[in-house]
């Protein structure tokens, strides 16, 4: 593991993208994020110039977009030990996708390179990286759990997500059927074929109402609206939240994502 | 066949609401799924395996021209013929000919997907020939006037009563108060119905899993049987193939086999593995008089070289659309041409063009399931997002969110406008909600969540503010 940090306390200074829907919905996530981080020991900023990591832009096939958000992000964390997105798919687009967007770039190529090896999702960095076994948090429910396409295939996110989640006081974890079969968002896919999109966050909302839980999460924002919305459009009173929200302990401090009033 | 994969839109919705065909697709979506789970699990080699298997056709596809004319001087050797086919109407009108030099009248066909892709029955019928498919899936959807929905369960989308139904419109000199309500009562009377085919055809066409440069052998696997009754009885056989079913070795179909069907259906091996090398020699007990192999390019070769040629690895088992969530929805008919789901999103576009396809590369969330699943890693959300990007630069696809992603893509470059924007927007959005055009497909199904109503980015630095920390 890194031993040597850029901070004067050897303590990892860690950038944190926001993402653009947790910048827009959900800033609760942000600062739920902010603290995990700061509780696992890390010392944490927020570039100010960041908007978005370009996935909407690579997934629509303009390129040129992309690779200018991409060099932008790039820029903007150069420096930091570590960048942490609380979110499986723009974490992919920069762990994965930024070195195979700038590949043929001989300057921005390496830098992308440079920066993915630096890019974690936010659970799997508290777990595999700062070694968080455990944290200090309660949440009395029944708790169910979907695993979002890109963290899961991406980039490995299973069961760091579980494992911290046992640690949180009052938490019943009830296995979601299906929880690895993709929700029906997948970005512009949502808006350009809704019949479709519809019919899958209907099977996910159904497979949801199966577990007899009172609350879903996920580690991503995309997936936790259109289950969100989904669930409110049918009057479903299962609560649907960010994973981080529970394991950072601050489920007193906003209402579920979508709750009415 | 005729395309409507510029429709997929109407097509998914219309596949939406056919109950029986949400009633076979919810009734088999998992089973495939286990099946090749456990397959997989059985067998620990088996992520070595698709190493090995995408490693051979990455062999062979940057050597493709030299196995194929191996391929070819073996088949001579043995006493057949070779047919190299550029374009789909080369393949029909070169079938066709062999048929009527063999004077045939009926033509067993064995289940061949590039037999679709160049509509070759319509062509045999057109010229007064009556051509039988063996398959009983494909048998079912000939009778029913329809493509397949499915590369290796072409009748996956149809229910037993409809089969039953199909039997009866056709079978008209059996009695009609005969009992069809049991899987077993179907088959039998297909069987009856197919054994008098099989004796009278004098041409059997067949496709081919693989093509063996080695030995000139082709191999179909086929849990039917129905594929040797096709090539071994008729006077002429007659195997239609693409140029990418080639591989080098004897040793390497094996190695695929291996993969095909525990990917495909869950079971080690299908019931039936055939190859065939040539026509019947002296000592040989049955076989064909004449022995053709028709290998069709159809634009393959233009793939070579390029962002696609992966995709020519494809040994065509199926996994990717029976891990689809979107093909598990809408079934194979709604992509509207020949190969439905993930592998027909990035190979029709190939085939009949990104103009008349463009809708199969978006008709993707990128979940990544049927990339995780292929047999040789074919990286098939890739692919279809290098589709998307060959419509982007031609403009073309759907101009809302064109224009939707435009703005957003002026904004996002331009940091300080783009977070007083967003700072408007979650305000609006808070308050009244989303408009426009884009907004509508989402809530015609489901709400949209109010945002908290400001930004993280605003709040973060009235926090530094507030405990004297600078902004970043």
């Amino acid at each position: 593991m890194v031993t040597a940090f850029s901070h004067s306390a050897g303590r990892p200074r860690v950038g944190l993208f926001v993402t653009c829907l947790v910048d827009l919905y959900r800033p609760t996530v942000g600062f739920a994020a902010v603290r995990l981080l700061e509780q696992a020991g890390c010392v944490v900023e927020v570039p100010a110039g960041q908007t978005c990591c370009g996935q909407p832009a690579y997934n629509s096939g303009d390129r040129a977009t992309a690779a200018d958000l991409a060099r932008a992000t790039i820029a903007l964390f150069d420096g930091l030990d570590y960048v942490v997105i609380p979110s499986g798919s723009c974490g992919g687009m920069i762990r994965k996708h930024y070195p195979a967007l700038l590949a043929d770039d001989p300057v921005w190529g390496p830098r992308a390179a440079a920066l993915a090896e630096r890019a974690f999702e936010l659970v799997s960095f508290l777990t595999d990286v700062m070694k968080v076994g455990a944290v200090t948090a309660r949440c009395p429910a029944r708790v169910t759990y979907h695993d979002s396409c890109s963290g899961l295939r991406e980039l490995g996110v299973k069961e760091q997500p579980r494992r911290l989640l046992a640690s949180v006081e009052g938490v019943e974890l009830a296995e979601l059927p299906g929880a690895e079969v993709c929700c029906g968002f997948g970005g512009t896919f949502c808006v350009k074929y809704p019949d479709v999109s519809a019919r899958m966050a209907g099977d996910k909302a159904d497979d949801i109402a199966a577990t007899g839980a009172d609350l879903v999460l996920a580690g991503d924002m995309g997936c936790l609206l259109n289950i969100a919305g989904t669930l409110s459009r049918r009057g479903s009173p299962v609560a649907v939240r960010h994973v981080a929200e529970v394991l950072a302990d601050m489920t007193g401090d906003t209402p579920p994502i979508g709750a009415k009033g | 066949m005729e395309s409507t994969a510029h429709r997929f839109p109407e097509n998914a919705r219309r596949a939406l609401t056919d109950e029986n065909l949400q009633y076979m697709l919810r009734k088999s979506a998992t089973g495939f799924q286990l099946r090749r789970r456990m397959a997989a699990d059985r067998l620990p080699e088996f992520e070595d395996l698709r190493d090995q298997g995408r490693d051979i056709k990455n062999h062979t596809l940057a050597h493709l021209d030299v196995y194929l004319e191996a391929f070819e001087a073996k088949v001579n050797e043995a006493g057949g013929h070779v047919h190299w086919c550029p374009t789909a109407a080369d393949a029909r009108n070169t079938i066709l000919r062999l048929c009527q030099a063999a004077g045939a009248k009926t033509v067993t066909k064995g289940k061949s997907m590039i037999a679709e892709e160049i509509g070759i029955n319509d062509h045999l019928e057109a010229a007064g020939l009556v051509p039988i498919e063996t398959d009983l899936g494909e048998y079912i959807i000939q009778l029913r006037k329809e493509p397949p929905s499915h590369i290796i369960a072409p009748a996956f989308h149809v229910r037993k009563e409809q089969v039953a139904e199909a039997f009866r419109a056709a079978h008209t000199d059996l009695p009609p108060d005969r009992p069809l309500d049991e899987p077993r009562e179907l088959i039998t009377e297909a069987r009856l119905m197919l054994r008098r085919r099989f004796q009278e055809a004098d041409v059997g066409i067949t496709g081919a899993n693989f093509l063996i440069a080695e030995t000139g052998a082709t191999v179909i696997v086929t849990n039917e049987g129905n594929g040797d009754l096709t090539q071994t009885l008729p006077r002429v056989h007659v195997v239609i193939a693409s140029i990418d079913k080639v591989v080098p070795t004897q040793e390497d179909a094996a190695t695929l086999l291996r993969l095909l069907a525990r990917s495909a259906t869950g079971q080690e091996f299908s019931a039936y593995t055939t190859f065939s090398a040539g026509p019947r020699r002296a000592e040989d007990a049955d076989g064909p008089a004449e022995f053709h192999v028709v290998l069709l390019d159809n634009g393959r070769s233009k793939l070579l070289g390029t962002e696609f040629q992966e995709v020519l690895r494809c040994i065509r088992c199926g996994a990717c659309m029976n891990h689809c969530p979107v093909y598990g929805a809408v079934g194979g008919h709604a992509y509207g041409w020949v190969y439905p789901g993930p592998i027909g999103s990035v190979i029709d576009p190939a085939l009949i063009g990104i103009e008349k396809a463009g809708h199969l590369p978006n008709a993707s969330t990128f979940c990544g399931r049927c990339e995780a699943v292929c047999p040789v890693r074919i990286p098939l959300p890739k692919m279809m997002r290098h589709w998307r990007e060959k419509e982007f630069d031609a403009g073309l696809g759907s101009p809302a969110v064109r224009r939707g992603l435009g703005v957003w893509g002026w904004f996002v470059r331009r940091p300080r406008l783009y977070h007083a924007a967003a700072r408007l927007a979650v305000r609006v959005l808070r308050r009244f909600g989303a408009p426009g055009p884009l907004a509508a497909g989402w809530t015609a199904h489901r709400d949209l969540p109010r945002p908290e109503g400001r930004t993280f980015q605003e709040l973060w630095a009235e926090r530094n503010r507030r405990s004297g920390r600078g902004e970043a």
